[in-house]
Parts: structure tokens; sequence; C-alpha cells
């Protein structure tokens, strides 16, 4: 199919911006609507984001279905997107994502639904925009491009010190974008192109080699921009902010995607185009990445509020990637994008799983739990199930890539594998330390003990999405078939809606008869 | 120097011929039109035929030699003229609001217009000072316009007391200039000795002149008080047409005269890193919106001054390079003139009777109350920062590009902190109108929606801002010309 093959990825990047268009049509306080038009785009983007698969065969090399249209004239831009292995399976990431966080914000959000939603489908088009230009210019403007919504997401729907988070996760990235502009326009001055694979090829036939100083300038300038976003070790403090303060589905987005675009940004254009530098610059990176396994996870082992604990064992986890990327071993690197997408689905359930406990107590803090086991036992499980993977239980996703990435390093400097693989260790006692005091022993509050019953009942049909998240794709999209075909949900009359406001106000679970359908359907038993 | 004058010769006057024609009609006409719908369409009418009647004007000098009608001028006659016709329009929701006479309104602006278009075309100096006095005269009578306003009053008084010094240094360059080569025109200044020291003394002064009219540090202390106490659209008037009218002059006089391309350079260097700092720094500790957008007014002529600094690089080939660093200042002036317009039409709309709800905090709340204002006053503070997809970001793209080319490093350095600086107060505003909700309940007399003239003239420059965001190649293709600036040389 050659004309569908053409524009394949362009229809990929901008299919969530019509999504996102037609959702800004649809009347502000039709919320059933707007919630389901954004879903319905949402996973259709993500069978989308599938066909691109069958023209990228395992093991085949360069981009594929590239599309390019000439756009600026001077300076030459052009609009240049390309697939490989590593940049579809991180859209798939996102468009899995997307839908989940949709769902995930189904009853979280109550105020400017609208707004919400559209703001979600654009941070879905700048990150599949990132992850699929080879252009630098049109990288740089995907990349810019998705701050504004990520900062809307956290400063609007956020939690109490929104707005503090907002603004330094903007002026963090914003001034790492800059020293990456700096470096993509030096890179434009000295070859007259924007094209990464043009530039790519003018390094690797040896027309074009930079002086030591020079290359290690550019390699900075895009390095800091793309470890800010990582975020690597004294660039991190943006991060646990963020992801506190953001509502779920901007934790979920942020941990599960935001983080890898500087990860695939490493991958993708620091070691290819500064090649030497790369590998001048690694014992340094190294330090730095095995300081943010260590220290990411020794901040996490006493942080007294769970989702702080979350994001800083995003920290140590990011930590193994960029220590994988810079030990120039093929399995290290395989370790390390394997470990970017285990990463994005581990991570992004115990987001969700934590954004549950938070919608029915309102804290985050480990010390107001406890016991959680006994009256929610199934949530405590799904919990559980998240932890592993998230520590790297062996037959879990976790493991497989801290595992490569450990392997890897250890065939170059067994040193760095041995320092690394402490951070392994501190990852089981800080997850497992939290989850024994957030699930067993004695009940101390009320609340926690009323947790199980109506009318917060333990778990609603729309949180058996991250099981779904775990198990994988398949039941994600199972259930979210069920979802739009459900009686109790297709009906959006007027009179619906009033009941589940009410229900909401009262603070009731507003999603009773869908789970009472679920229950009907053979879903799990809820009581 | 007697030949008579021909027909072509008025032909290349004609668009300045038009707006003062009009503005006399429309003075004929107040004691008998008072409708001001009707005032205000022949003052875009009028507007119009200005920019229009450029088509006529076939390239050449005029007047032997004292105006230069090329593409550098149609150029500039076009954002003149486009700036005028979106001013005049965005007045008269405002004339209504504020209770004042739309007839000498729409005539000063038109007279107004009439002396940028003089000043982007002259060939000699003498003639420029015409041009600017046309400008200037017409500007201090529009700053006082809201005469009852004690803020207006001072900033008619300031803007004239500190315009006509402006003015005069001008003048006084002038005569040096004269004095030394005999010759106030361009062409023949071409040839002068660059080492002369009363020709430096000129070119100073002259310097010092358009400073003050394009708001350059040190030369910037009264943009805040003039644009904070004028009627909001002729703050927006006043923040792009005199402004791209002078830069357009200082720029036809680096080209033509050697001697001001050597010496002037340092000169703009310095000013320009003044004028950036001055500009950003001034407008972080800003609680009203008006006086922060006239920071932001000084820090993006700092901007410009930087593409300016670039012209006078000298490389294998300079012609190439020249065109260049041209093409991002002319490029950079369309497009922040456009989006200051707009942004100038919101925040008069937003003001309320008698300009009072412009407080920062008065915006709280904007993006629930205002959706349209809000995302399209967001969407212009995004070009003014520089983000993708904008206008702004490929006008500092080019400049920044320009820049480096010029080996200016240093001061490309400068314009990347003053973006990251300038980052943090457009952003505080979007911040402000979507994330923070207004403390207590509206004023009753706070403006609820825009007027259909200002939509109207938003709808334009947010689209303007997103072609030349989205596509500039046309644009580019004009501003890139290798003959923009035809000498007489």
């Amino acid at each position: 199919m050659p004309a569908l093959s053409g524009n394949l990825l362009t229809v990929l990047v901008f299919f969530p911006l019509f999504g996102a268009l037609a959702v800004l049509l649809l009347r502000n306080e039709d919320h059933l609507w707007i919630r389901r038009l954004s879903l319905v785009v949402g996973i259709v983007e993500f069978l989308l984001s599938f066909l691109p698969v069958w023209a990228i065969p395992p093991g085949s090399t360069g981009f594929k279905l590239e599309v390019f249209y000439p756009w600026i004239h001077s300076p030459r831009i052009n609009f240049h997107l390309g697939a490989d292995g590593i940049s579809i399976f991180l859209v798939h990431l996102i468009t899995l994502l997307t839908p989940i966080g949709i769902l995930a914000s189904w009853n979280e959000i109550k105020h400017r639904v609208k707004e919400f939603h559209i703001m979600l489908l654009l941070l879905e088009v700048s990150v599949i925009g990132i992850f699929l230009s080879l252009d630098l210019f049109v990288f740089f403007l995907f990349w810019e491009f998705g701050l504004i919504p990520l900062a809307f997401l956290i400063g609007i729907w956020g939690h109490e010190r929104r707005l503090y988070a907002a603004i330094k996760f903007l002026i963090y990235t914003m001034g790492g974008s800059t020293f990456m502009l700096v470096g993509i326009i030096w890179l434009y001055n000295m070859t007259g192109s924007f094209d990464f694979v043009a530039i790519q090829g003018l390094i690797q036939q040896g027309y074009l080699s930079f002086s030591p100083r020079t290359e290690m300038l550019l390699f900075l300038s895009f390095f800091i921009a793309f470890a800010i976003k990582v975020p690597l070790f004294p660039f991190h403090t943006w991060l646990p902010d963020a992801h506190t303060e953001a509502p779920t589905a901007g934790s979920v987005d942020l941990a599960g995607v935001l983080l890898k675009t500087g990860a695939y940004g490493i991958i993708r254009f620091c070691l290819p185009l500064f090649p030497n530098a790369s590998h001048r610059a690694a014992p340094w990176v190294a330090v730095l990445a095995i300081i943010s396994i260590i220290y990411g996870a020794l901040v996490a082992l006493v942080q007294p509020n769970l989702k702080r604990l979350v994001a800083y064992s995003s920290v140590s986890h990011m930590g193994f990637v960029v220590l994988g990327i810079f030990a120039f071993t093929n399995i290290a690197l395989q370790g390390a994008v394997f470990l970017m997408i285990a990463h994005g689905i581990s991570t992004g359930a115990l987001f969700l799983l934590v954004g549950m406990l938070y919608e029915r107590r309102h804290t985050f803090e480990i010390t107001e739990f406890g016991g959680l086991a006994t009256p929610m036992p199934r949530y405590a499980a799904y919990f559980l199930f998240a932890v592993l993977s998230s520590l790297g239980l062996p037959l879990l996703n976790g493991f497989i890539g801290e595992f490569l990435v450990l392997l890897g390093v250890y065939q170059v400097h067994w040193k760095w594998a041995a320092w690394a693989a402490t951070g392994v260790i501190l990852s089981a006692c800080y997850l497992l330390w939290a989850y024994q005091r957030v699930f067993f022993g004695a009940i101390t509050h009320q609340k926690n003990r009323d947790l199980g019953r109506e009318p917060t009942r333990e778990v609603g049909a729309r949180d058996h999405v991250f099981p779904d998240a775990l198990a994988g794709v398949a039941r994600a999209l199972l259930h979210a078939a069920l979802r739009l075909l459900l009686p109790g949900n297709s009906a959006g009359d007027a009179s619906q809606r009033d009941a589940r406001s009410r229900g909401a106000r009262r603070g009731r679970f507003p999603c009773r008869r869908t789970s009472a359908n679920f229950r009907r359907k053979g879903g799990v038993p809820l009581r | 120097m007697n030949s008579p004058v021909t027909t072509p010769d008025l032909l290349r006057v004609l668009p300045e011929f038009a707006w003062c024609g009009v503005g006399v009609l429309l003075m004929l006409l107040q004691p008998f039109v008072k409708n001001r719908q009707a005032l205000t369409f022949i003052a875009m009418l009028g507007a119009s035929v200005g920019t229009l009647a450029t088509f006529f004007g076939p390239a050449g000098s005029a007047f032997s030699g004292l105006v230069q009608f090329d593409l550098y001028s149609l150029f500039f006659h076009w954002l003149i003229g486009l700036i005028s016709f979106l001013v005049i329009l965005a007045s008269d929701s405002y004339l209504e609001r504020e209770n004042l006479g739309a007839a000498e309104f729409y005539a000063l602006i038109l007279f107004a217009t009439a002396g940028m278009g003089v000043l982007a075309s002259a060939q000699e100096l003498l003639t420029a000072f015409i041009g600017l006095e046309m400008s200037s005269i017409s500007s201090y009578i529009l700053a006082g316009y809201r005469r009852e306003s004690i803020k207006a009053n001072e900033s008619a008084a300031k803007y004239f007391l500190l315009g006509s010094f402006a003015t005069a240094f001008f003048l006084y360059g002038i005569a040096l200039v004269y004095g030394v080569t005999g010759s106030t025109n361009l062409s023949q200044l071409a040839s002068a000795n660059p080492s002369g020291t009363l020709l430096r003394l000129g070119l100073t002064l002259i310097l010092i002149g358009l400073g003050f009219k394009v708001a350059a540090a040190p030369f910037q202390i009264w943009t805040p008080d003039v644009y904070e106490g004028a009627p909001t659209p002729v703050t927006a008037l006043f923040s792009a047409g005199p402004k791209a009218a002078a830069f357009a002059l200082l720029l036809r006089i680096f080209a033509t005269v050697d001697a001001a391309t050597t010496f002037w350079f340092w000169a703009f260097w310095i000013l320009a890193a003044l004028t950036m700092f001055a500009g950003n720094l001034g407008a972080l500790v800003q609680s009203n919106v008006k006086r922060l957008l006239a920071y932001s007014s000084i820090a993006h002529a700092g901007y410009v001054l930087v593409a300016l600094a670039a012209v006078t690089f000298i490389k294998p080939d300079p012609e190439m390079h020249a065109s260049q660093a041209y093409a991002a200042a002319l490029f950079y002036l369309l497009s922040y003139s456009l989006v200051s317009v707009g942004t100038f039409t919101i925040v008069s709309e937003l003001g309320g009777r008698g300009e009072r709800y412009l407080n920062v905090d008065d915006l709280a709340g904007l993006g629930t109350r205002q959706p349209f204002a809000a995302a399209t006053f967001s969407l212009l503070l995004l070009s003014l920062l520089g983000l993708p997809i904008t206008a702004g970001f490929l006008g500092k793209l080019y400049i920044f590009t320009a820049a480096l080319r010029s080996n200016l490093v240093w001061l490309a350095i400068l314009m990347a902190i003053n973006s990251v600086i300038g980052s943090y107060y457009y952003l505080r505003l979007i911040i402000v109108m979507y994330m923070h909700e207004h403390k207590g309940p509206m004023p009753a007399d706070a403006p609820v929606t825009l007027s259909l003239t200002a939509s109207m003239v938003i709808t334009v420059v947010v689209l303007a801002t997103l072609y030349l965001g989205l596509a500039p190649n046309h644009v580019l293709g004009i501003v890139l010309n290798q003959n923009l600036i035809s000498s007489s040389r």
C-alpha cells in the first residue's frame, strides 16, 4: 500500500491533533462525550501505531516509512519523519498510555474537562513527533511544543503546590532546550543542513569532522537538554515536584514517556552525531548515572510521601537507562531500551495505583495508611504486582532490562556494574518497605478501615485498567472496548449525567452501573 | 538639480498623498458626520488605499534623489499601512467606550502613517527629518488623546519634551554631517571619509535621535510611561509603526553610508546588549500588563539591533550574508509589529472603561471567563517568547543565525540569555490567565467579551502569526531579495 505507507507517519503524528480539534468543537459541559471522543481518538491512534510495524522487520537497520516534504526554504528545513525499531516501540508506549490516562481521569478530573483532554492529546502529538522526527529543527519544534500541554496539565489539574511544580518544570526544561537550540544552529552553520540523516552521513563518510573542543561543546549542548529531561542526577530536582503535583494522567505520561524522550534523544542524536565526545564523556556520565541510581534510591527510601517515593524511584531507574547507553555495548543498549519501555509500564502502573489511593483518601502520606491489605485485598495484590515488576523480579518486565544493562556494563567496567547493582538491592528495600508500611500491620486510621466498603469501593471497573497496563496491551484494549460498549455508559442523556455528578458530590464512586455490568460480563468479581 | 517634478515622481509618493488626503478629508467631514462607524470605515479605506497606492509607484528615486522607492520601502509601506489599518479597526470600540472623538483621532493616525512612510523611503536626511516630525507631532497629540486622564497628560508631556529633545539631536547631527560633507543625500554621503571626527559626531547625534525613536537603551526611559498613559490602540501603533519606520531609516543609512557602517557597528553592539537587558529585566518586576508589554517592546527592539549589528560583518560573500541579516531584521520587525498590535488590542479590550483593569492580577481566571481572548493572548505571548510554530520563533532564529554567521558569538549568547529571562514574564501572564482563580467576583463594569472589531484584528494577527511561523516562504522570498535596498552608488 504505497499511498498509505508514504504518509503513515504523518497521519500517526497528526491524528491526535485532529482529535483535539474535534474535542474542541464539543460543548464544554458535555463531559461524557468529551471523554468518549478522546478515548476513541486515543484507541484509534493506538491501533494506528501498530501499522508501521509491518514495515520494520526485526533486525533491519536504517529508517523506514520516511516522510520527506520541503518546508521552509531558507534556512532549508524539511518535514522529515522516519521510524526504526527503537522509536516505534516508544510510540507504542505513548499511544498505550494516553487512552489509559484518559480512563484514569474519568472521575478524577471534574473541572475544565475539555481543556484537559485537549492537552492530553496535544501532548501525545508532541511526543510522537519527538520520536519520529529526523530533522533536527522539526525535532526541536515538537520538543518545545510538548512543554506547554504538560505544564498546563500540572498547573491546572495538579495538587496543592501545582503552580510551583509547573513553573519549575517549565524553567528547567526550557533552559535545557535553549542549549540544544544553540547546538542545533551551530551544527547548521557547519553543515548547512538540519537533516539528521544527512549530517550523520557526512560524519560517517568523514566529510565533516569536529575539533575535540567543538565536538565536546556540541555534545554538551544536546546532552544537557536530554539530561534534564531524563533526569540525570544534578538536574533531577524538577522531577519529584512535577510528579507529585501532577494529576494521575499527567504523572503517568510524564513517567511513562516524557522521561524517555530524554534517553531517546541521547541514543538517537548524541551518540551517532558526536561519537568521540560521547566516548570521552562516558566515564563522567556513568558516574552521574550511578549517583542517580543510588541517590534516587536512598532518597526514595526515606520519603514519607508515597508519590514522591515513586518519583524518586524513576530517578533511580532512569540512571540504569543512561548507564546502559554509555556502556557502548550492544547488550547494555538493548537493555536500556527495554528498560525504558518496562519502566514506562511499571511506573505508570504505580502512579495509577497511587492515584487511586489519593482519590479515596486525599493524601499521599505513608503514615496515614497501614494495614490496607485487610480492607482492600485485591488492590493490595495489584500493588504488589506493580511493585515487584518495578523492583525487577525475574519473569516480570523490570528484570530483563536491568539484567541486560548490568550484564552489558559488566563486560566493560565491572566496577560500574557493581555500584549500579546496589541500586537493584536498594529498590527492593524502598519498594517493599513502603509496601509493608502501607499494606501490612494494624489499621491505624478509621478511614482506612472503611476503604473497601461502600461508598468508596475498593476497586472500581475503571481501576481495572492498571492490571491491564501490567498484563499488556490485549486486556487494556478489551477493557476499553468494554467501556465503550457497556449499556450503562453509552446513553449520554442529561439525567444520567446529573445522577453521576450528584453521586460524585456525595463522595461516591460514580461508576456503579458500569462495574455491575462489568461483573455480569465476567469481569473480576468485586466483592 | 532643477529638474521639474514628473508624474513618476508623484506616483512614488502617492501613498503619502493618499494617507494625508484622507486625513484631511476626515477633518473636513467631522462637523457633518456624527456616525463613528462611518468615520472608521473611511479611515480604514484611507489606510488601505494608501497601501495599495504603492502598486502605482515605479521603482527608482524621485525628486532628484530625495526619495527612494524600492522593494525595501515597498515592504515598509505595506507593513506601516497594515499596522495603521489594524490600529484603526481596533480603535473603533475603544473610542466608543472612552467616549472620544473619532475624526481627529483617525486623521492623526493617518498623518503619522504618512510620516512613517516618508521615513521609510527617504534617501536624504532632511526628508527623513520631515517624515520624523510628521509622525512625531501626530504621536504627541495621540499620546494625550484621553484629555481627562492624568496619566495621558503625563504621557503626552513626557513624550513631547523628550521627543523634541531627540529630534533636536537628530537635526544637529544632520547639520554636522552637512557641514563636513556638503550634502545630506545618503548616496552622496556614501563616499565620505569615514575617519572625520565631525562626521563621527554627526553620525552619533543621528544615532541618538533615532535610538530614541526605537526606544533603544539608554534612550528608552520614556517608553513605559508614555506607553502606559497613551490610549491603548495608540500604544499599539507606537510599539509597531514609528519603531519600524525608524529602524527602516537606520538600516538604510547603515546600508548606504560606509562611514556609518564602520562607525556604528560597536554602537549597535552595545545598544543591543543594553536594550535587551533593560527591557527584559524591567519587565520582570512589572505588575501592570501595559507597562510589562512596554518593557517587552524595548527588549524586542534590542533583538532587532542584534540583527543590525550582524549586518556589518564582511564574509567571503558579503552580499549574500548581508542580505540574510537584513532579512532577519525585516522578518523580525514584521512579526513583532503584528504581534504587538494584537497584544495591545487585547489589552485595550480587557482594560475596561478608563483602562482600570490592567493589573496582572486582573487577568486571573481569564481562561475560563473569556476563552477566546485568553487563548489568542497566550498564543501571541508565546510568539513574543519565541516558541516554535509562531512567527516569533522563526524571527528569533533568523537573528540568532545571522549573529552567529557574523561571528557575534557573545551577542548571540546574550540574546539567548535574554530569551530565557523573557520567557519568565510571558509565561507568568499565561499562568495567571489559566492557573489562577480571580479573587472575589469580577467588578460589574469589567469587560465580559471582546468587541467584534477587536476580535477581527486579533484573528487577523493570530492567523498572520501562524502563517509566518508555519509557511514563511513567501515573505522570506521578499526579504531575502538581493536587490532589496537599491543604492544609487
